[in-house]
């Protein structure tokens, strides 16, 4: 392989998983801005989608059927969650809501492993058949999957978000919850919609990216950390931020661990995101991650 | 409380430690107050912190295998005497919580938990992929236990006496902190911060001392925990102790000293008895895995359901 | 006295957005005086107070002390410097005893640092027993030595007040701020407070205060002045600034007191 060839295999295969963190980023960047809480339990829903997945097609769902139920089921999850765990404790502070919502990600996590113990499960690619090469890169028929549902699901978004009366209410309550409750906008119903949304969007990630990685009851932890860091690339309120987040912190990781060493590959996503904040703090960054003290 | 009152006490607590120390046989037993205390301490600095600044820390752990590792690798490989190697664990992990505090102080709440966080999980990898010094994923062994002239602190029971040595005068000296002048700064910062800094309280530099002691005695239960096994590898310092620290400071009460001490019990015995009773619930799986099940609905249920420490994470914006 | 005056206001504004809430006002205090700022709401006097205490950066501007620039955004260095406040709404630390409350304010004259206060030093027990002292001799200066050990947020609504300008004295400050410390008190509690105020002047602090209560102001003020949307009105004796056209038209006019 020739040096152009590497090159092209780090960009390709950093788009690919650079796909999955935007999506998961998407999650908590819509779950953040509407709540102002972070959703520690992000990651667990990418988790659940993977094995859900699993479980729908080994019980002879065609695809696409094992698809929509899986995604509709986390978003029920999603919305349970809003309503057992974080309804009953609104107007608490914003770490109880986090320790709340990390009290959840790990009984969701431990109910997995009760339910498909810990051996990782594979899952059939969306599309069967060998590789495809693009300029000297070799990249998996399910890394044109990730791809292509990443797009379909930002346009929808996008859609969603402009051009249709709950999006906009959605983006009401994210500028100015009390506003928008004044404007006659149900809040409450807004943090349900808004959990549901991130359900639905972790699920999509987890059905996508499991063909590729396998699936397993504790994938959520790494998965939803990096897309929390994708996230606060992209300002932890935009979503278009989130997106790009996502992809550059794929590509970031792909490279690093290419030309530097793939021991420390998981630490990139962490020495970004400190990086991050300190040149925040130190006011060098021309847009910002969040609110300060 | 009068000072007077609080060693007497400590005192009195010393003592039942030493009579369990003397007349326990069972080493299982002796084991886990071993264990009840070395989380005790670990979890004390970070009661303090979400207590008192308001901020909770997420990467705890690292500071736990900081001192672990600081001390392990510098009596072990380097032949320092163990307290001397334990002196600089504790150094260590003062100055690192310091270092990080500095520019993460001035985050939000939010942000600063995730940030700890994330610098817990550098820790981490450092420690898994820095063979030559931690010995990799496979970890340390040979680590002297302490020792006083020819007193080796090296049976369970002896430990015992050690290690709630430690916590006991940890908890005197916190508490006489909490009832001082650095201590009404701290419960003036968490009355009402504009009106602390308007009475000359430098409050991001309090919140900063805060999360320097708390690095300071978590890497100290680190150390003692290195020189009780003399052992170590990086499993026990990961994102799971984080945030089982985090369980023991809620079940305690926050800010509350002695409540990271029951805290601490509570984890301890609810986790021993939950390996010892799922194997007979499920044979086939990993029994021990189970327990963070368990943590997972008690961190949840307890911040649902007993609000009443919420208040100590700071008010929710406006 | 000395040379100059204790606090000096140069072109200080301040804009929130679009919003000027102070513009370029100038204002001086001298030592020993008691000066009052007084206007309708939204005049700006609170962020006025603000931007000296600290806790707000000035678009434009400075306010130097004793002949110094005060440094922006960092209350607890303003404070440092001899400046004490109270806040509009009392913000005591309620869970706190009366005492404690004051010995707070006392911070700033204690030494003792975390290691002195972990092994109680002798050292650090000896100035824990002077600054109690301190305490309860300024809680007997505002009449509240008998509360003493109460927690503070079961005091009346008017003895929580007192306490704020308890802990604001603890420190010793040459330049007391009292942000509206008349508001809802009774006409008895007002006629207290403004010998107590009195007596903090005759005591060596200079006072800086902002009320609405027009009697109330004029009784204990040495100078007075009037700030109108942000800006300069008037300045200069309470009789004189009474008579004032501008001033009757802008705010007596108004809300006839």
């Amino acid at each position: 392989m020739t040096v152009t060839d590497q090159l092209a295999q780090y960009l390709a295969s950093g788009l690919v998983v650079g796909g999955v963190y935007a999506l998961i980023g998407l999650g908590f960047v819509i779950v953040y801005s509407v709540t102002r809480i972070i959703n520690f339990a992000q990651g667990e829903f990418v988790m659940l989608g993977a094995l859900l997945m699993v479980t729908f097609e080994a019980r002879g769902l065609p695809a696409a059927a094992a698809f929509a139920c899986t995604v509709a089921a986390v978003a029920a999850l999603g919305a349970l969650l809003e309503r057992a765990a974080i309804h009953p404790i609104r107007g608490a502070p914003p770490l109880a809501a986090l320790i709340v919502t990390i009290g959840a990600s790990i009984a969701l996590r431990g109910g997995a492993l009760v339910l498909w113990g810990t051996d990782p499960v594979a899952l059939p690619p969306f599309s069967p058949g060998p590789p495809h090469h693009v300029l000297g890169a070799t990249v998996v028929r399910q890394g044109f999957w990730v791809l292509a549902v990443a797009a379909v699901v930002f346009a929808a978004l996008w859609f969603f978000f402009t051009r249709t009366y709950p999006g906009t209410a959605v983006r009401a309550c994210a500028v100015n919850a009390r506003a928008a409750r004044l404007m006659g906008i149900r809040v409450d119903r807004m943090f349900l919609l808004a959990f549901a949304l991130s359900g639905a969007l972790g699920a999509v990630a987890g059905a996508v990216i499991a063909p590729i990685t396998y699936a397993t009851y504790d994938m959520g932890l790494m998965l939803g950390l990096k897309g929390f860091v994708a996230a606060v690339l992209g300002g932890l309120v935009s979503p278009p931020g989130a997106i790009a987040g996502g992809f550059l912190l794929g590509l970031l990781e792909s490279f690093s661990a290419g030309l530097i060493s793939s021991a420390y590959k998981d630490a990139v996503a962490f020495i970004v995101l400190i990086v991050l904040l300190l040149v925040q703090v130190a006011g060098w960054l021309p847009w910002r991650v969040a609110e300060e003290t | 409380m009068t000072a007077g009152r609080r060693w007497a006490i400590l005192l009195g607590a010393a003592a039942l430690v030493a009579a369990a120390g003397g007349f326990m046989r069972s080493s299982y037993l002796l084991g886990m107050l071993v264990f009840i205390a070395l989380n005790a301490m670990a979890a004390l600095g970070l009661s303090l912190v979400m207590g008192f600044a308001g901020q909770v820390s997420l990467g705890q752990a690292a500071f736990y295998g900081i001192g672990a590792y600081v001390s392990g690798v510098l009596s072990a490989s380097y032949g320092w005497n163990p307290w001397v190697a334990m002196a600089a664990a504790v150094a260590a992990g003062a100055a690192t919580a310091f270092l990080i505090g500095l520019p993460v102080f001035r985050l939000s709440g939010l942000l600063l938990a995730m940030a700890t966080l994330g610098f817990g999980i550098i820790v981490y990898y450092v420690m898994v992929n820095w063979s030559g010094v931690t010995g990799g994923p496979s970890g340390l062994t040979g680590v002297p236990p302490l020792a006083v002239g020819p007193f080796r602190f090296d049976t369970d029971a002896r430990m015992v006496w050690l290690a709630w040595g430690w916590l006991l005068l940890l908890l005197g000296l916190a508490g006489n902190l909490v009832d001082s002048r650095i201590g009404r700064a701290l419960r003036a910062v968490h009355g009402s911060e504009p009106a602390a800094q308007a009475a000359g309280i430098d409050t991001a530099r309090l919140k900063l001392g805060v999360f320097a002691a708390a690095g300071a005695s978590t890497a100290l239960a680190g150390a003692l925990y290195a020189h009780y096994l003399t052992f170590i590898n990086p499993s026990p310092f990961g994102f799971a102790f984080s945030v089982e620290l985090v369980v023991i400071v809620v079940l305690g009460g926050v800010s509350s000293l002695w409540g990271s001490v029951l805290g601490a019990a509570a984890v301890v015995l609810l986790a021993e008895g939950l390996r010892s009773l799922l194997p007979l619930l499920s044979a086939s799986r990993a029994g021990a895995e189970y327990e963070i099940v368990i943590f997972g609905l008690i961190l949840m249920l307890f911040m649902i359901f007993l609000p009443a420490g919420l208040t100590a994470l700071g008010r929710r914006p406006a | 006295m000395i040379a100059g005056p204790l606090l000096e206001v140069q072109g200080l504004t301040k804009e929130f957005g679009g919003l000027t809430a102070v513009r370029a006002v100038d204002f001086r205090v001298a030592a020993g005086q008691i000066k009052a700022l007084i206007g309708p709401n939204g005049a700006g006097k609170t962020t006025i107070f603000n931007l000296i205490s600290g806790a707000l950066e000035p678009t434009r501007g400075a306010v130097f002390f004793e002949g110094e620039r005060l440094p922006t955004r960092r209350p607890h260095a303003v404070a440092a410097r001899g400046i004490a406040r109270t806040f509009q709404l009392a913000r005591l630390f309620g869970a706190m005893t009366v005492l404690d409350n004051v010995l707070v304010g006392c911070h700033r004259r204690g030494e003792a640092g975390w290691a002195a206060c972990a092994f109680r030093t002798r050292a650090m027990r000896e100035e824990e027993r002077q600054l109690r002292t301190r305490a309860q001799r300024t809680l007997e200066l505002v009449g509240l030595e008998a509360r003493a050990d109460v927690p503070a947020n079961l005091l009346t609504y008017g003895e929580q007040r007192l306490v704020e300008v308890a802990r604001a004295l603890g420190m010793g400050p040459r330049l007391l701020l009292l942000d509206e410390p008349g508001a809802g008190l009774s006409p008895a509690e007002h006629l207290k407070l403004a010998v107590l105020i009195k007596r903090i002047r005759d005591g060596g602090t200079t006072v800086l205060l902002v009320d609405h209560h027009m009697d109330f102001v004029m009784d204990i003020s040495d100078e007075v002045l009037v700030l109108s949307y942000g800006e300069k009105l008037a300045e200069g004796a309470p009789q004189t600034v009474r008579r004032n056209p501008a001033v009757i038209e802008a705010y007596l006019g108004e809300e006839p007191d």
